[in-house]
């Protein structure tokens, strides 16, 4: 049975990468005595996939993650209690509150999600951000340079930025940005879209918020591609 | 209590690896910060990916929050890239479990494993916003102490250091609690600094070194005396009698971000017998102690699934010798709870067909290399340092490895071994061309690693007297070797920079006044000295200078019996005529028996104490006693004394 876990990601646990927090779900499951199906081959690894990454340092309330559980060895009413077991071993700051089963023939996250919203913090205040705001808004075509593959590439970022909103944080004067950017055909970076126009901005809290998925006439979120399972799941707040 | 989290967050953003700031493993600890316990910051003197799997650190940190007097956490030296932050910004050194400033802690207990870490220490000390200097540091400021395998001289921190444990310190760590526990009760107590230190220097294997004036003997070896009359001239090493009701740690830390040994540790014995003279480690934490089989498998499977770690490492010095080897492996392999998909490493491998077996046994998949230590590279250098390894226990490991699918090989060896000629360093390229060519028999892809480091003389060996090779006869060496190696095809030769081994050298056996050198090169930036792209030279010898001291006569003077050594006052359990018979009988090329399976020679590590080696079997490990001379089965090799006296039992 494939299983798709949402999770949290926030407080200290956001400075732990990408590549360290899946090594944390291949140790967790273990301890959780959650028997996964291996691939096959030379050295066997366990079938777990991850949505896309989060900056390191970012904190999320939507991370998705996909694996296959070995039905044979895994007692499946016990399904129920999975996110609560998961969620006490995991480290703090990282809780399950979603899960759904995937049919077994499913579109990946990385390949299906379209966009994802950021809350951006940014040091500047509201007046200074709402005149750059309106800048980015106002171009039709916002060119950056980065490196790919050691190579110096031109990118036109304005058509992975489909919306950007203000709003002030009064207490220290800072700005907060909430944008919604593409990820197809590539994931647009919080840190490429604040480098977008100029002057830049300064951030200094990422936290994504929500992951779509764009159907034909609409937006989904990647735990309404799974069927909801049978029974009350034991789901912990963030 | 307080927390600089609030400041160091917006920081981490900057830094390399902002995970090792954040604490959150399996097993961390909260301690509650109540103000009458006693708080220890145990640090470990480098990066947290080398700090965090240090196992004594570890177990320290558990009986410490079991203790309901003590709380202890722990804390490890920022990269250069936050200590920058922290000075500009001004955070002081931290805890990772609470983040916790370090100088709010009672104790600030350093793990010293290697001698370029010094100054590090020295930079934790400054970060930390602690005076230095021990005789600065007056009831307000934490008490510093170090323990680990540097300290059995540890006069080079003497004047910054205010008490050295010597020994195993599961038992120790209890008594200096105590004792400061005490103190701190007390009204004012812990500003009566001098007192306490005091009674800090009366407990069992606990060195403070202020209690302690030296003077210099006219060739200018340093001599220490006792201030008064209430101190101990001798300070013993501490020693646990059964490892089995130490069973730490109980809870290892698994951490968020990847670390070196990344994986379960469990440690079936402590000390080794095989007695190779240049090895301070197995001199030093005799007797050997082993665990029943027993425990060390529940320790494995509750381990394994309590952290989640796929890996479980058996960790001792020469693991192979564990009594219950075999049966400790093959039930781990064939418990049906790890599903086949556990593998167990042994980081200390015995040079023989036997060991390869048991290695052939725990690695399913993937044969990816093997390492061995051969250590020199001709017999009469292995009789030398009493390393007894034929030429065939190494091509019997190698042969076997290679026809069981491993294709690449590591070897260890040392050069700048005493008496060691050019033939002798030049057998170590023989050696490894013969083992390319076995491997070549099997698959064409067969490479052989040579590794060669530069003999560092460590105190409480046999080999403490001798002067160690110059820097310039260790470059030549390597260059010899390389030359000598560009011959064959496959094997690739790696060094330790004879630089650092320089460095080395002089802190090993150095003396109270290298305290302000190692202060002159930390204050020229000189840290994290055990990274290459860091270690300075010129900084040390040019402090050395600055201080009038001459490098040469600290690392490349020979020493003889009258001179006195600046570890004199410290016991590590070995009588001192039993290091120099070796000494001598090293430089008459002679062997001397593994004591676990023919009588005791009368070391002083079993004698002095009333202890005798526990091991879980009295028989000797399975597979007889390969990689001795005591296998004698085809003895050709064996010196005609040692045949003698083994006929005779």
């Amino acid at each position: 049975m494939i299983l798709r876990l949402q999770t949290t990601k926030i407080g200290k646990i956001r400075f732990a990468s990408h590549r360290d927090i899946a090594k944390v779900w291949e140790r967790s499951l273990r301890r959780a005595e959650i028997p996964l199906v291996y691939s096959e081959g030379f050295s066997p690894r366990p079938k777990i996939a991850f949505g896309l990454a989060l900056p390191t340092g970012a904190e999320s309330v939507c991370e998705y993650l996909d694996f296959h559980l070995d039905d044979q060895k895994y007692e499946t009413s016990n399904i129920s209690s999975l996110p609560e077991v998961l969620t006490r071993i995991l480290p703090e700051g990282i809780a399950i509150t979603g899960m759904v089963k995937m049919q077994s023939k499913y579109i990946s996250l990385q390949q299906s999600v379209t966009s994802t919203v950021w809350s951006i913090e940014v040091k500047e205040n509201i007046e200074y951000v709402n005149k750059w705001v309106k800048t980015v808004l106002d171009s039709e075509e916002l060119v950056i340079e980065r490196t790919r593959k050691g190579k110096q590439v031109v990118d036109d970022i304005r058509p992975y930025i489909r919306d950007v909103k203000s709003e002030e944080n009064t207490l220290l004067g800072r700005t907060t940005i909430q944008t919604e950017l593409s990820t197809q055909p590539r994931s647009l970076r919080p840190s490429e879209f604040l480098a977008a126009a100029e002057p830049n901005l300064t951030m200094v809290r990422l936290r994504r918020l929500k992951q779509f998925i764009d159907t034909e006439d609409d937006q989904i979120d990647p735990l309404d591609l799974g069927d909801s399972l049978n029974f009350d799941l034991e789901l912990c707040s963030p | 209590m307080s927390t600089i989290w609030e400041t160091l967050e917006g920081y981490l953003d900057q830094v390399e690896k902002p995970a090792r700031y954040i604490g959150l493993e399996e097993g961390a600890q909260k301690p509650p910060h109540d103000e009458s316990n006693v708080a220890w910051l145990l640090t470990y003197p480098d990066v947290y990916e080398v700090g965090l799997p240090n196992q004594g650190l570890q177990i320290l940190y558990e009986i410490l929050n079991e203790s309901p007097i003590a709380e202890a956490e722990r804390a490890y030296a920022p990269w250069v890239d936050l200590e920058k932050v922290m000075r500009a910004e001004h955070i002081p050194l931290f805890s990772v479990d609470t983040h916790r400033p370090a100088n709010e802690f009672d104790v600030i207990a350093f793990n010293l494993s290697s001698e370029l870490v010094y100054t590090n220490l020295i930079n934790c000390l400054d970060l930390a916003n602690v005076p230095l200097m021990s005789s600065e540091r007056s009831g307000g400021h934490p008490l510093i102490g170090a323990g680990g395998h540097c300290v059995y001289n540890p006069e080079p921190l003497a004047d910054i250091v205010d008490f050295f444990a010597l020994g195993d310190g599961e038992e120790v760590v209890s008594d200096i609690t105590e004792v400061v526990h005490q103190f701190k009760s007390a009204k004012n107590g812990l500003q009566r600094r001098q007192e306490l230190l005091l009674a800090l220097s009366k407990i069992e294997g606990v060195y403070v070194p202020s209690m302690y004036e030296p003077t210099y003997h006219e060739n200018g070896a340093q001599v220490l005396k006792p201030i008064s009359d209430e101190v101990p001239e001798l300070i013993e090493k501490r020693t646990i009698v059964d490892l089995e009701e130490w069973a730490y740690p109980k809870e290892q830390l698994v951490p968020i971000t990847e670390v070196v040994h990344d994986r379960l540790n469990v440690e079936v014995f402590r000390g080794c017998t095989r007695g190779c003279r240049f090895c301070q480690a197995g001199m030093i934490t005799r007797p050997v102690r082993e665990r029943s089989d027993e425990q060390v498998r529940t320790m494995i499977q509750s381990g394994l699934k309590r952290t989640g770690y796929d890996e479980v490492a058996l960790t001792s010095l020469s693991t192979a010798d564990y009594s219950g080897i075999r049966d400790v492996v093959e039930e781990t392999m064939a418990d049906p709870v790890n599903c086949g998909q556990v593998s167990i490493s042994l980081p200390s491998l015995r040079v023989d067909a036997f060991t390869v077996d048991i290695a052939a046994s725990i690695q399913n998949a993937r044969r990816t290399g093997l390492t061995f230590a051969p250590e020199a590279g001709t017999w009469r250098m292995r009789q030398v340092i009493n390393k007894l390894i034929r030429e065939e226990d190494l091509y019997g490991a190698v042969e076997s490895a290679f026809s069981q699918g491993w294709r690449r090989m590591k070897l260890y060896f040392l050069i700048g071994l005493p008496t060691e000629t050019d033939e002798d360093t030049l057998g170590i390229a023989r050696l490894a061309a013969n083992c390319v060519a076995i491997g070549k028999r099997y698959t064409s892809a067969a490479s052989v690693t040579v590794s060669v480091g530069g003999f560092v003389p460590k105190p409480f060996t046999p080999f403490q007297w001798f002067g160690q090779n110059t820097l310039e006869e260790l470059n030549r060496k390597v260059h010899m070797l390389k030359d000598e190696v560009r011959k064959t095809k496959g094997v690739k030769l790696k060094w330790h920079d004879p630089k650092a081994t320089l460095v080395e050298g002089i802190l090993s056996r150095g003396d109270r006044r290298l305290g302000e050198v190692l202060k002159s090169v930390w204050s020229s930036g000189g840290t994290f000295q055990e990274w290459s792209e860091y270690f300075n030279l010129d900084l040390w010898t040019s402090a050395m200078e600055k201080a009038g001291l001459d490098y040469e006569w600290y690392a490349y003077r020979h020493r003889n019996l009258e001179e006195p050594l600046p570890w004199d006052h410290l016991d590590a359990g070995l009588y001192k005529d039993f290091l120099w018979q070796e000494w001598r009988d090293a430089l008459e090329e002679k062997g001397l028996e593994d004591c676990r399976w023919t009588p005791c020679y009368d070391c002083g590590a079993c004698t002095g104490y009333g202890l005798d080696h526990v091991v879980a079997s009295t028989s000797p490990p399975v597979g007889g006693s390969q990689g001795t001379w005591q296998d004698l089965d085809s003895g050709s090799f064996a010196p005609q004394l040692l045949q003698i006296t083994s006929k005779a039992r």
